[in-house]
């Protein structure tokens, strides 16, 4: 992992004062400050020590089981006409990109001398992926999650129990991702010296969404290899990922942010169509704003009340985004589109047939869009499958054409 | 000396009770009424909420009060029309305190002049960045008159602290212990806090907020400060009341 390198003076990384452009900063209240704070001081260092990165990169090889294959998907790349590949980042421990992020941050928790650990989480993956990281290293873990969230991935909470965590059900707001997210920080509040919080994106209060994305960047690292490797150059012509908070997306992008040939698109929850009133597509819907203590485009009233986003994709039902994505769109660096529940849902039936791979939601939301983009025939487009559709399965099966019948 | 925060800390330096309600709750119209019985009845400043949807350092009392105010129909649009005319009937202080996104899409600027127009005299913005506040609003909140409060908690360092005091204006809010409202931390063991707050010997006056809820936890609190503020334990009086009026004059004979 090139963590050490000094990104500060570029366009798409966060500058000294934890901003991408005029979207990010740390608006917490002076409760937080402490944690805040400590975290700020001494992320990049932690990250920095050669003992670290090389703890981190054991742990990604020899538990997560990095790298993650890059896979040539030939039948959708006949589809689609182009080259296909996806980064199977379902095949890590967990099933999912989250536990990159968490197995960072819980190395980063220790030597901050933290004995008790907090998540949120949405699709219950980071959850997992938490909970996952407390038993190996022997650390209490309370995990908060949406009530909504917690029948519709119920999978998922049975794993975390199982690994010791204590779920805790988010009964205000929406019950989903942005209310898991507020007890989690309400909880950090009241726990101000032992706790280390584990927020599971690329969102939140500066270090968050730089810290998550250097854990994440590990993606786009091996791309560029993997890629060379198989086609002889380091770039592809496309880079597509789904965005929640915008983690995945972020690690996928990272190494291109700086490659202008390199075209990045991103997929957010359109759910029942962007202006039916029942969406999570949070640039075309959003305004300027702060969200989790994070000055970004956010989903919100007109007069200033965050709004309850829908998709039914528990990990994409979230009404902000990621600063750094905030400012790729504003930028024009990124592209953004945005998935309907049905095109997320065919999108995963179509990956399946064609390629034996069962996708979680959130990512069929960036296979969705496969079909919408001209790519031509040589171009390289990489997808990143962030997670597997484990989790999904009782949304599956309840919406599989024919219904009943069983056949796809 | 204009602001009637300066008057009153000018005339008063104990036991100064300040009184936290939820704009609009419990219904749409008792702002003004549950304003005209503090005083009343003895407040000697009024914190009015502006309520918002993700209150991030507010325990369940205040979201609760919170959502109820929303779903009443409040937002500060109607908040500044409900204000237009209180000064004909209030004199105390009067602070707004809320969370930075509602105030940020009204626009600061467009937020402190309606503050002005109206008469409210302070606000409080807990994830307002000191920094920010420095650099990009200072000057208009001067410029309108309007004391902004800043917060400090026991984890908050000397200097820190010091550099809150040369930016608050009014007073210093200190946190009893680091909690969301409402939270029951024992005041018991925050004497030293208040001990340490008191020999800084800071320019502005400090009061006490988070888990007072009666007359010994406000004098516990109020003993090495210049008062204290009432919040979630008063949101509670007025849940479960059948008459305002009463229950506000007998929260406050409580305390006092
Ligand atoms: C498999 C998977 N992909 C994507 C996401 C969305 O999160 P992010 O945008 O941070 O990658 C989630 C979140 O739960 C997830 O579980």
């Amino acid at each position: 992992m090139k963590i050490a390198e000094n990104t500060f003076g570029s366009k798409y990384h966060v500058d000294e004062k934890g901003f991408y452009g005029r979207f990010g900063g740390a608006y917490i209240p002076e409760m937080l400050y402490p944690n805040v704070d400590e975290l700020q001081r001494n992320y990049l260092a932690i990250l920095r020590e050669p003992a670290f990165q090389e703890e981190f990169d054991q742990l990604l090889r020899d538990y997560v089981g990095r790298p993650s294959p890059l896979y040539f998907a030939k039948r959708l790349s006949e589809k689609y006409n182009a080259k296909i590949y996806l980064k199977r980042e379902d095949l890590n421990h967990t099933g999912a990109h989250k536990v990159n992020n968490t197995i960072g941050q819980i190395l980063l928790a220790k030597r901050l001398g933290k004995t008790r650990i907090i998540a949120e989480t949405g699709a219950g993956q980071h959850g997992v992926a938490t909970a996952t990281v407390c038993a190996l290293m022997g650390l209490e873990c309370v995990v908060y999650m949406g009530s909504i969230d917690i029948k519709r991935q119920a999978p998922n909470v049975a794993r975390m129990k199982m690994l010791g965590a204590t779920v805790v059900p988010a009964t205000s707001g929406s019950q989903t991702l942005k209310d898991a997210c507020n007890e989690a920080i309400r909880d950090w509040i009241n726990n101000p010296v032992d706790t280390h919080y584990i927020l599971g994106t690329a969102a939140g209060p500066h270090p968050y969404p730089d810290m998550v994305t250097r854990f994440q960047s590990v993606i786009s690292e091996e791309i560029k290899k993997q890629l060379l490797e198989k086609t002889g150059r380091e770039n592809p012509d496309y880079v597509m990922a789904c965005i929640g908070g915008g983690s995945n997306a972020a690690g996928a992008y990272y190494h291109f942010l700086d490659e202008p040939d390199v075209k990045l698109i991103a997929v957010e929850a359109g759910g029942k169509g962007v202006h039916s009133g029942h969406s999570a597509a949070t640039t075309q819907l959003g305004k300027l704003g702060i969200i989790h203590a994070s000055k970004t485009l956010l989903m919100q009233t007109e007069d200033g009340q965050i709004t309850e986003p829908y998709s039914i994709s528990a990990g994409l039902d979230y009404p902000g985004i990621g600063p750094l994505h905030a400012h790729l769109y504003e930028t024009g660096r990124a592209t953004f589109l945005n998935a309907t529940d049905d095109e997320a849902l065919q999108a995963a039936y179509e990956l399946t047939r064609l390629e034996g791979i069962i996708p979680a939601l959130e990512s069929s939301h960036a296979l969705a869009k496969l079909g919408q983009v001209a790519f031509k025939p040589d171009d390289v487009v990489v997808v990143c499958l962030s997670g597997r559709g484990d989790k999904d399965m009782e949304t599956y099966i309840r919406n599989l054409p024919g219904n009943t019948g069983g056949n796809v | 000396m204009s602001n009637r925060i300066d008057q009153l800390f000018a005339g008063k330096r104990t036991g100064v009770l300040n009184i936290y309600c939820t704009a609009g709750y419990p219904e749409l119209n008792d702002t003004l009424p549950v304003m005209k019985a503090l005083q009343q009845y003895g407040a000697d400043i009024i914190e009015l909420g502006m309520p918002f949807s993700d209150p991030l350092a507010d325990g369940p009392v205040i979201q609760d009060s919170s959502n109820r105010a929303i779903r009443n129909g409040m937002s500060l649009k109607v908040l500044f029309e409900q204000l237009k005319n209180f000064r004909e009937q209030i004199h105390v202080p009067v602070l707004l305190m809320g969370y930075l996104n509602p105030v940020l899409l009204y626009g600061i600027e467009n937020f402190c002049k309606k503050c002005a127009e109206v008469g409210v005299d302070g606000v409080i913005l807990p994830d307002l960045p000191m920094d920010e506040y420095e650099s990009e609003y200072k000057q208009v909140f001067e410029q309108y008159g309007l004391h902004l409060v800043f917060l400090v908690t026991p984890e908050t360092s000397e200097e820190r602290i010091r550099k809150i005091d040369s930016l608050s204006r009014g007073f210093i809010y200190a946190v009893s212990s680091s909690s969301t409202t409402g939270k029951d931390k024992d005041m018991g063991n925050q004497q030293v806090y208040f001990e340490r707050l008191q020999s800084l010997q800071l320019k502005n006056p400090v009061l006490i907020g988070f888990g007072i809820k009666d007359k010994a936890t406000f004098d516990a609190a109020t003993t090495h400060s210049n008062g204290g503020v009432i919040g979630t334990a008063f949101i509670r009086a007025l849940e479960n009341a059948t008459n305002l009026d009463t229950a506000i004059q007998q929260f406050v004979a409580g305390v006092k």
